[in-house]
């Protein structure tokens, strides 16, 4: 099982350690440096790094490596998940996953990781049951508990620990009872020049906000199931009832959580909402080139596109850019090379365009490679896939809660090639 | 709260601060003090000076503290071992606590101690634990049962906490019961032949049940045990199935993959003609493409598996090749592996989209991944024969870009293209020819002259273009020379006229000015052939070639059975088998044996006996297969001690053992002989060690298969790990052993060479070396000469580095040789040595540098050891 932890930061300093096991000395990491050095980007290092005695199982998130060490036959992406849940959990309990805060939050880390695995294998990791056993800081309360004496320690068993609904803590009590939920989708699409897609498809997520007393059983359900083929559900989920009647019954936790995510994929047709026509060239003399770049709606449904931003890898040979922008602001950074065009709301009436001159390092070659286009936008009131929530019930609790579902569609790994 | 600065740190001060802070009258101020230790330690400073004054914190009703506290006992204990014994009162005490969360925290701190005292006094509290009336209590003390074992395994057996353990599987708390077998799993892997996972139709069916109310983590556990089971007939197997599914829509891709685990596996015993196995094979493919949208990590370790997937079922996945498709902002290992797939997926359906995709990848920025894309246009168009005139005009436009990596690659593959499809697009020739003086990699540059040799009677001025390759014939790879010798053979041979000087300069170049051997031979041959016999050397030379095969990087098929067993392990990341992870976990080669279970599979699973664990001789003789198989792969050189006696008969109730101790490819191995001098046959043997230097210890149990009869004499080889419990020994490298039998357990001592334990990692970076020999205080240091050796200094290092003593440089002074040498150690202490070397003087000096004084009295027994040995 999981043997150790360490963290390291983006300039290679180790700065928390934790073994659930014996000591591993941390000169282990040195494979890790090694690897990290060769892969130049933080984000290319291989995620699982093999040592004479040991394996490197690592994540980077938030500027940080989480490097664990096993020692046996793991499965890999148990490891993987458990330092997602990690990350996440710092994130849940100081606002933010950072080096800062981690530093100044060294006691209840290690508090929480010590709560989170037993000997390597995980103990407590769902939030519920770690706020109830650790609690997380807030000003009031440290200053409270300076005052009081009263520390930030559970002194209860944890209820939710053993229970057959381990993600629910009991007496849960609101006096406003609602329950909103969020269909966010995410279109992943690669268009070729010509502006053909080349693949798309989506990833949807339903983000709940369940603030209800006691234990209530809710049941989702949807005006066209059918087009979700491929789901993956929050624990709480009854599966059966999915199988067999296509709603989504659960209790659920208490506070925001993720209800479940889907999958559309390519082979049904996905709403691309955007087209872009461009055109960038390099002369092969006079080290300069040309950019034109057009974007205009294409199946909006009738909904306005928002937040479209653009954003070209240019050419290491690029050295500046002289464009003009019909609407919305541009900016080349000639450091990291990232031409970004900042548009807004896409008006259908008049197009948005972007062109001018770039200019080339003189006297170096034509760029070999092609620039890619990534693009950013963001439609509300609208799933592009079309799913759309039928209705909401509640059993189990009298009370009558406050019910909203959102719908917003935002791009993905949205990408255009030249 | 007050913040605490762990950037600065000041330790004399700071350390006597908290001491006065630590045994405080007030509450709070102790537990403030507490946390700045923990604050401190956690960075890695050293606080266990504290010890006394923080375990004198325990005794306390406030939960914050004493986790605190334990917190801090886990991490010191091991320095500290008699203090720490002060501590174990209040865990026993603890243990029989009111509330249940404070029996748990006691009995689970109570293993993360790793000291032989604390252990004895653990089992008490354990037993009870193991039966506690609360199941939270009961799921901590089943974990508790793998720390202990991990610590002193004989214990745990005697004190038969693993049966106590086999029977929480069957526990009402489905908590417990993943806990159970996750403990179980854990001790299972360092006892390859215990049949600790006896898994029946009962235990399968309560694991079932509590595998649809356990968390995530407790369902990757029992999925991963499940898949070791092998169900009676194909109705179980469907049955095992249907209750699986559900799984594959967990949002923890683990769980995914290890339902994806135990289906891939069960789906081989179903016929293929039953509706369900349709059925299942449509819903393997959705969530396969769902772990393809999550984090790169975990969508390497996805790609990884699928890779094995799509070679042993191409079916699931064929409709899918778009999911596959690299986006510009992937990781490069998310790309190469995709990329590695689409070429498997690659079919005459879909091919235009995927040759459409790879000329696109083919123009991207990151030099690997383009050259990976060139290359599978070559596969694609080996692999598909519809798309091959496609793929070669792809290749060709490349080509035409002037890239130079990229049209060296395009003419490697170009090459395979021709050999798998003779006499069809040679009219490219031209083209490749106009870029020979861009190619600078030796794979390429051979690649082209292949290419003229081949189609020397079309080119017209093949002589030229390979003469103009001969003119730095002796800076070329060994690759292009021989290339180059074959292709002007063939040159010769189609066009004798025009070519007899070239061909001689270079049979005479090959043959008479290269000490490469190969080439010499090759160019002896060649020579022969044409002198006696052109006829011959005509059908030897210009014989027709064999066709490639389509694709050559297959994983062979008895390896993919294995793999796809162990889907979602580390072994299906590496692609190789679980065997093949020696370093790591004592005796993991023997793990469950699943290529058993792959042989299985497609022949008569019927005939397969239930319980998997129930061979043990077959582990025991895989094992020694495979350290057999490390030996002889990977000649270490090291020098053996023949066989000296260690235990005399007379002493032993006629048992004889002799030995010696062996490294092989990593692998340290106890050599042992036992000859039975008794009149009675001897069974039942085991072997131990005492506790010694460095941590020895078994890996597995002696295999000693036969019983031996009187008279016979039997040889074993006995693995060893360095995992074991370390005191130091006097000498250090001395070893006490028991070997048990029937007829009683006898001891001997005996003293390894310490070469014994020199890692094959140990050579030293040239900087580091450096800056360590310099931080060495001179006290560490000790000279000693060696007498009479009759070495050069090359020999003398080559020797060495047969026992893993490497040499860093090499200077000479004065008609010195000084060597600059490393050794590592298993438990990682590095031992630096400098050897001065008089040319045709037999004595060697040699100068060690140690970090402390044990190592040097360590060194000097290893140098005498070495050196006497030559």
């Amino acid at each position: 099982m999981i043997h150790s932890l360490f963290l390291i930061n983006n300039a290679g300093d180790l700065f928390l350690e934790k073994h659930w096991k014996s000591v591993i000395s941390r000169s282990v990491c040195d494979y890790f440096f090694e690897a990290r050095e060769k892969a130049v980007e933080p984000d290319n290092v291989p995620p699982v790094i093999r040592t004479p005695h040991h394996y490197l199982i690592n994540i980077y998130r938030e500027k940080i490596f989480f490097v664990s060490v096993i020692q046996t036959e793991v499965p890999p992406l148990f490891v993987i998940e458990f330092l997602h849940r990690v990350a996440e959990t710092f994130q849940d309990y100081f606002g933010e996953c950072s080096e800062t805060t981690i530093k100044d939050n060294v006691v209840i880390v290690y508090e929480l990781l010590e709560e989170m695995l037993d000997n390597g294998f995980p103990l407590a990791t769902e939030s519920n049951i770690l706020k109830e056993l650790i609690r997380p800081p807030t000003i009031l309360r440290s200053m409270v508990n300076t005052i009081t004496g009263s520390s930030n320690v559970g002194e209860t068993l944890p209820t939710g620990q053993l229970s057959n609904i381990p993600w629910r803590r009991a007496g849960v009590k609101y006096t406003n009872n609602e329950a909103y939920f969020d269909v966010v989708e995410e279109i992943d699409a690669i268009l070729d020049k010509s502006g053909t897609t080349v693949f798309a498809e989506i990833q949807g997520v339903i983000d709940a906000c369940v603030k209800l007393s006691g234990m209530p059983d809710l049941t989702l359900s949807f005006m066209n199931p059918r087009l979700l083929d491929d789901v993956s559900f929050h624990p709480c989920v009854r599966y059966k009832r999915w199988e067999s009647e296509r709603v989504i019954s659960f209790i659920p936790p208490d506070g925001n959580f993720q209800l479940m995510s889907y999958h559309i994929s390519a082979q049904n047709l996905v709403a691309i909402p955007i087209y872009v026509k461009q055109n960038i060239s390099f002369f092969e003399t006079g080290s300069s080139g040309r950019l034109d770049i057009t974007v205009g709606p294409k199946q909006t449904m009738g909904k306005t596109v928002e937040c479209l931003v653009v954003t070209v890898h240019m050419p290491k040979v690029v050295l500046s850019a002289n464009l003009s922008a019909t609407q919305g602001t541009y900016n080349y950074d000639p450091v990291t090379k990232i031409l970004l065009w900042d548009i807004g709301k896409l008006n259908p009436q008049k197009l948005p365009n972007l062109k001018g001159s770039l200019s080339l390092q003189s006297g170096a070659p034509k760029p070999e490679e092609n620039p890619s286009l990534n693009i950013d936008l963001k439609i509300q009131q609208l799933a592009i896939s079309g799913l759309k929530v039928n209705r909401l019930d509640m059993y189990g609790e009298k009370y009558k809660p406050f019910k909203g579902v959102k719908y917003v569609t935002k791009a993905g790994k949205f990408q255009v090639r030249t | 709260l007050k913040v605490i600065n762990c950037c600065v740190w000041d330790p004399s001060g700071e350390i006597f601060e908290l001491k006065a802070e630590l045994n405080s009258d007030k509450k709070e101020k102790k537990k403030e003090a507490v946390k700045k230790v923990i604050a401190s330690m956690t960075v890695g400073k050293d606080v266990s000076a504290l010890f006394p004054d923080v375990v004198n914190c325990m005794q306390t009703d406030n939960l914050e503290l004493k986790k605190l506290v334990y917190l801090y006992l886990m991490n010191y204990a091991k320095s500290q071992p008699d203090m720490a014994i002060m501590a174990v009162n209040t865990f026993v005490k603890d243990c029989e606590d009111p509330n249940p969360l404070i029996r748990a925290l006691a009995v689970r701190t109570m293993g993360c101690i790793r000291v032989d005292k604390i252990t004895e006094y653990l089992c008490e509290p354990l037993r009870k634990c193991l039966k506690d009336e609360d199941p939270y209590v009961r799921k901590t003390a089943a974990v508790c049962v793998a720390k202990l074992h991990d610590i002193n395994a004989q214990l745990v057996e005697d004190q038969g906490f693993l049966d106590t353990l086999k029977d929480l599987i069957s526990d009402s708390n489905p908590m417990v019961v993943a806990n159970a077998v996750a403990a179980l799993s854990e001790i299972a892997e360092s006892h390859p032949n215990s049949n600790l996972l006896d898994l029946n139709p009962q235990t399968i069916n309560k694991l079932l049940t509590a595998l649809n109310e356990c968390t995530e983590w407790g369902q990757i556990f029992i999925l991963d045990c499940l898949a070791n089971y092998m169900p009676r007939d194909d109705r179980e197997s469907q049955s095992i199935c249907e209750r699986v599914t559900p799984r594959l829509s967990h949002a923890n891709s683990a769980v995914v993959l290890s339902a994806v685990k135990v289906l891939m596996k069960f789906m081989e015993m179903l016929p293929k003609d039953l509706d369900y196995y349709g059925t299942l094979l449509k819903k393997l493919a959705p969530p396969l493409v769902t772990l393809l949208s999550a984090e790169p990590e975990l969508q390497y370790v996805a790609l990884r598996n699928i890779n094995l997937i799509v070679q042993k079922r191409p079916e699931i996945l064929k409709h899918e090749m778009k999911v596959f498709f690299v986006k510009y902002n992937d990781p490069i290992y998310v790309k190469l592996e995709k990329l590695d797939i689409m070429i498997r997926l690659a079919s005459q359906a879909n091919i235009a989209q995927v040759l459409a995709e790879l000329k696109e990848y083919a123009t991207e920025v990151d030099v690997d991944f383009v050259r990976k894309a060139v290359r599978a246009i070559g596969r694609c168009a080996i692999k598909v024969e519809q798309s091959a005139e496609r793929c070669v005009s792809t290749l060709l436009d490349l080509i035409q870009t002037k890239v130079n990596y990229v049209v060296q690659e395009a003419i490697v593959v170009i090459k395979d293209i021709f050999r798998k499809y003779p006499n069809k697009y040679e009219s490219v020739i031209a083209t490749l020819c106009e870029n020979l003086d861009s190619l600078d990699e030796p794979e390429a540059r051979a690649a082209m002259i292949w290419i003229v040799g081949e189609y020397a009677e079309r080119i017209d001025n093949a002589d030229e273009l390979l003469e103009s390759f001969l003119e730095g014939f002796h800076d070329e790879s060994t690759q292009v020379q021989l290339q180059l010798l074959t292709a002007i053979v063939k040159l010769f041979l189609k066009k004798p006229t025009e070519t007899q000087e070239l061909v001689q300069q270079v049979l005479s170049l090959a043959t008479q000015d290269s000490d490469n051997p190969d080439l010499r031979d090759r160019g002896y041959i060649y020579w022969r052939l044409l002198s006696t016999d052109p006829v011959a050397a005509k059908e030897v030379v210009l014989a027709e070639k064999p066709l490639i095969s389509e694709e050559t990087d297959l994983i062979e098929p008895t390896l993919l059975e294995e793999l796809i067993c162990h889907i979602g392990t580390l072994a299906s990341v590496y692609h190789k088998p679980p065997s093949a992870f020696v370093e790591g976990s004592r005796g993991v080669q023997h793990k469950r044996l699943p290529a058993r279970m792959g042989a299985g599979l497609g022949a008569a699973p019927a005939a397969m006996p239930a319980s998997l664990g129930g061979a043990p001789a077959v582990g025991g003789g895989l094992g020694d297969l495979f350290d057999l198989g490390g030996g002889v792969g990977m000649p270490t050189g090291s020098y053996v001690a023949p066989k000296t006696a260690w235990l005399l008969a007379m002493k032993a109730k006629g048992l004889e053992i002799s030995g010696t101790f062996a490294r092989r490819g990593g692998i340290i191995q106890m050599d042992l002989s036992l000859t039975n001098k008794a009149m009675s046959v001897m069974t039942d043997f085991a072997i131990q060690f005492n506790r010694n230097s460095f941590g020895l210890a078994p890996a597995g149990p002696m295999q000693v298969l036969t019983p031996l009869s009187p008279n016979q004499t039997i040889d074993v080889s006995l693995p060893l790990s360095m995992s074991g419990p370390v005191m130091k020994m006097e000498p250090l490298n001395n070893l006490q052993v028991a070997v048990k039998n029937n007829i009683d357990v006898f001891y001997f001592s005996c003293q390894y060479p310490l070469s014994l334990l020199f890692v094959e990692d140990g050579k030293m970076d040239r900087q580091v070396f450096l800056a360590t020999w310099k931080d060495i205080p001179n006290d560490n240091e000790a000279q000693f000469q060696i007498k009479d050796i009759h070495l050069n200094s090359d020999v003398a290092s080559n020797k060495l580095q047969g026992s893993n003593i490497f040499t860093i440089a090499k200077r000479t002074v004065e008609g010195q040789d000084m060597l600059y040498q490393s050794v590592k150690l298993t438990n990682g202490i590095w031992v630096l040595a400098e050897m001065r070397i008089q040319t045709g003087n037999p004595n060697y000096t040699k100068t060690n540098g140690f970090r402390d004084c044990m190592q040097k009295q360590m060194y000097d027994s290893t140098s005498v050891v070495r050196f006497s040995s030559k």
